[in-house]
């Protein structure tokens, strides 16, 4: 967390100064039953060897955004505003054969569900040589060396033999490594992970967590990971920015996050995750409700409904959308709530915390 | 896998015999059923003006006498030994392996069989090829542009291929491509390939034309919803994500993952269609097996129509084990190990 831009103080034409920016993006998917507002004015930014977690709930517009960014939200549908720059290029106006030239080789994803989203027809290895073929004029030999190199760095035994076996012929966890691999083909700047641990074993997770935090030192690459778990962002994230309803709703460093939360909503967040040091007898504490739709988000904070406190802010929370700010202690911690932030400080250390 | 193949083929044989015995009982039990007797079966193949004797003797000459099962025996062993059949006025061969002996025509049925197969070959060869690459082709262009203009005008004009007989778009082919605009050939001048190639194609092409237009509009309409499916895979969402062309996201990632059941429905199609393509036959008077076996069931001739109807269950047989061989090249989740 070095000096941030402020969401407010970025003029929106201004040339970047981190690797990754993202302004003001907004995703919207018109549909028969209304305009879906899937992403509504996101901005955030990221440097190379950082990571930056991006948590919410499903259809918190997270796999959105970085579908967008990747440039495979899809065409003709969504319609995108704002900007990303990466390294300097500006990506949603450019022309989607360069940021096709640009996928795989500058930036890569990796995917859920790695059973899924391999194609179950090819080999692991020929799949990953693809990836690395695209864009490097290389013979198949070569590409094959290097795509057991690959698997050999993710920590796959016998590489060389089991590069040429198929994704059903793996367990899951080897299959999300290999997806890393393939990721990892033409070494990118940008490595987005997408859920990379939720479809896998939770002996598995760490594991993969870890390779991924590994990968990055070797590689020098900023990561983003979105995750529905605070527990995985915790041990990776140097950023965190929490999405509620296509926007964010509080976006600060992991440390100020887990240590002075501003948000209800991330609150609640921190309140469903089990943690080892809490007494087995005392309950999770789940958020009440359900996410809103994005075509019809309630008026004012989107969080309204379900936020115990939305009645301590003069009538705001229901009539006005709160604006990302400054939380009023630290320059560096952004959060978009009525509620006044002494007493929001207050309910934090006095209500909240000490049932976590 | 050789193991498995040497499997499947036992049992392709098992399956004919199975195919020939039902074939056999039906149309040499039938006609018994409907009051024929053995005398009445020989009297259709001596003539009527023959005496009670000469049939009485042919019938017993032949064999209509004795129990069905030794019926089937004898024909079975003329399969491996060849047969011999006296009509009293001497002895007429039918060589190993005998498919059957016509007793009209006097004549071993697997000959007349060889000579119209590479007709009827011809035939479907021809059209599956292109049948295959226009229905695939529009499959494809269809599911990538769901909802526009040419997907709509080409799901029409499937439906319209499925719909119409092929005697109805046949003989409307020939009316205008053959005798109006005299395109295409006017039926009934099949040259074989190595003959002259340039004949062969050109005798051929309003029966592949119209073959395949039946044939693509099913294939279009499969294609179509495969390819719907696969797109909307995470597999095609990871091939884009690597920065792949489209073309290749769409060909190698897309059409590779909805060729399974296009494989199979065509291996069972292709596999009925050399058996012999009655309709596409009759209508252009070709002479396959097809018009063969239609010849044969008009004449009543039944070894004919066993002759024909076991070499098209071969065919059908023979590519189903040929499809289920492909699925582990298609598949590779049902590799047999």
């Amino acid at each position: 967390m070095t000096e941030r831009v402020l969401v407010d103080g970025a003029t929106p034409t201004s040339q970047p100064t981190h690797f990754l920016e993202v302004r003001d993006l907004r995703v919207h998917f018109p549909t028969d039953d209304g305009l879906v507002k899937s992403v509504d004015g996101l901005t955030f930014h990221l440097d190379r060897g950082q990571t930056l977690g991006i948590v919410g709930e499903s259809g918190s517009g997270k796999s959105v955004t970085s579908l967008s960014i990747m440039g495979l939200h899809k065409r003709g549908v969504a319609k995108l505003t704002g900007e990303v720059w990466l390294d300097g290029q500006e990506l949603i106006a450019a022309d989607p054969e360069e940021v096709r030239d640009l996928r795989g080789k500058e930036m890569a994803m990796i995917f859920q569900d790695p059973l899924s989203a391999m194609h179950p027809y090819y080999t692991v290895g020929n799949q990953i040589i693809e990836a690395y073929r695209v864009h490097n004029d290389v013979s198949k030999a070569v590409a094959k060396k290097h795509a057991i190199d690959l698997l050999g760095r993710v920590g796959i035994p016998e590489p060389h033999r089991r590069v040429d076996s198929y994704p059903h012929e793996y367990s899951g966890g080897m299959r999300q490594r290999a997806m890393i691999a393939m990721a990892l083909s033409c070494d990118p700047d940008l490595l987005i992970a997408d859920e990379p641990t939720t479809a896998l074993d939770v002996t598995v997770q760490a594991q993969i967590l870890d390779l991924i935090r590994d990968l990055q030192r070797d590689f020098n690459a900023a990561v983003i990971i979105i995750t529905h778990d605070l527990g995985v962002v915790a041990e990776l994230a140097d950023d965190i920015l929490v999405m509620y309803g296509g926007r964010a709703a509080e976006y600060a460093s992991a440390a100020s996050i887990f240590n002075h939360p501003e948000h209800p909503y991330t609150w609640g967040l921190l309140g469903s995750m089990p943690r080892m040091d809490r007494a087995r007898t005392d309950r999770l504490i789940p958020i009440k409700g359900t996410p809103p739709s994005l075509i019809n988000l309630p008026l004012g904070c989107a969080f309204n409904p379900r936020c115990e406190y939305a009645g301590r802010t003069d009538g705001l929370a229901t009539s006005e959308r709160p604006e990302l700010a400054e939380n009023g202690a630290e320059a560096a911690h952004l959060v978009a709530c009525h509620l006044p932030p002494d007493e929001r400080r207050r309910i934090w250390s006095e209500e909240i915390q000490p049932k976590l | 896998m050789y193991a498995y193949i040497i499997r499947r083929l036992a049992w392709a044989v098992v399956l004919l015999f199975v195919i020939s015995a039902v074939t056999f009982a039906i149309f040499f039990l039938i006609p018994r059923l409907l009051g024929s007797s053995a005398e009445t079966l020989a009297t259709r193949y001596v003539g009527r003006s023959a005496t009670p004797e000469t049939v009485a003797a042919v019938s017993e000459k032949l064999g209509f006498n004795d129990p069905l099962y030794v019926q089937y025996g004898t024909w079975v062993k003329g399969i491996f030994t060849g047969a011999e059949y006296d009509y009293g006025s001497g002895v007429e061969r039918c060589p190993a392996p005998c498919l059957g002996y016509s007793f009209i025509t006097r004549q071993p049925v697997l000959p007349d069989l060889l000579d119209r197969a590479p007709v009827t070959f011809s035939l479907a060869i021809g059209a599956a090829v292109l049948w295959l690459f226009f229905g695939v082709a529009i499959g494809v262009l269809s599911a990538l542009r769901r909802g526009t203009f040419f997907d709509r005008a080409a799901m029409g004009l499937a439906l319209a291929g499925v719909s119409l007989p092929i005697f109805w778009t046949g003989l409307m082919g020939l009316a205008f491509f053959s005798y109006k605009w005299d395109i295409t050939a006017k039926g009934s001048a099949y040259t074989p390939l190595l003959e002259n190639p340039v004949d062969w194609a050109y005798s051929l092409l309003l029966p592949w034309v119209t073959l395949a237009f039946l044939f693509s509009a099913q294939y279009a309409r499969l294609t179509r919803a495969g390819m719907l499916e696969t797109m909307n895979e995470d597999y095609i969402r990871t091939a884009r994500a690597k920065g792949l062309p489209e073309r290749t996201v769409v060909v190698k990632h897309g059409l590779r993952g909805a060729l399974t059941p296009i494989v199979t429905i065509f291996g069972l199609d292709f596999g009925l269609l050399i058996g012999g393509a009655v309709l596409t036959e009759s209508t252009f008077g070709l002479h396959g097996l097809g018009e063969y076996a239609v010849l044969a069931i008009r004449a009543n001739d039944l070894p004919k129509i066993l002759g024909v109807t076991i070499l098209a269950a071969l065919f059908v047989v023979i590519a189903n084990l040929i499809v289920d061989l492909l699925y582990a090249v298609v598949d590779p989740r049902v590799r047999i190990k």
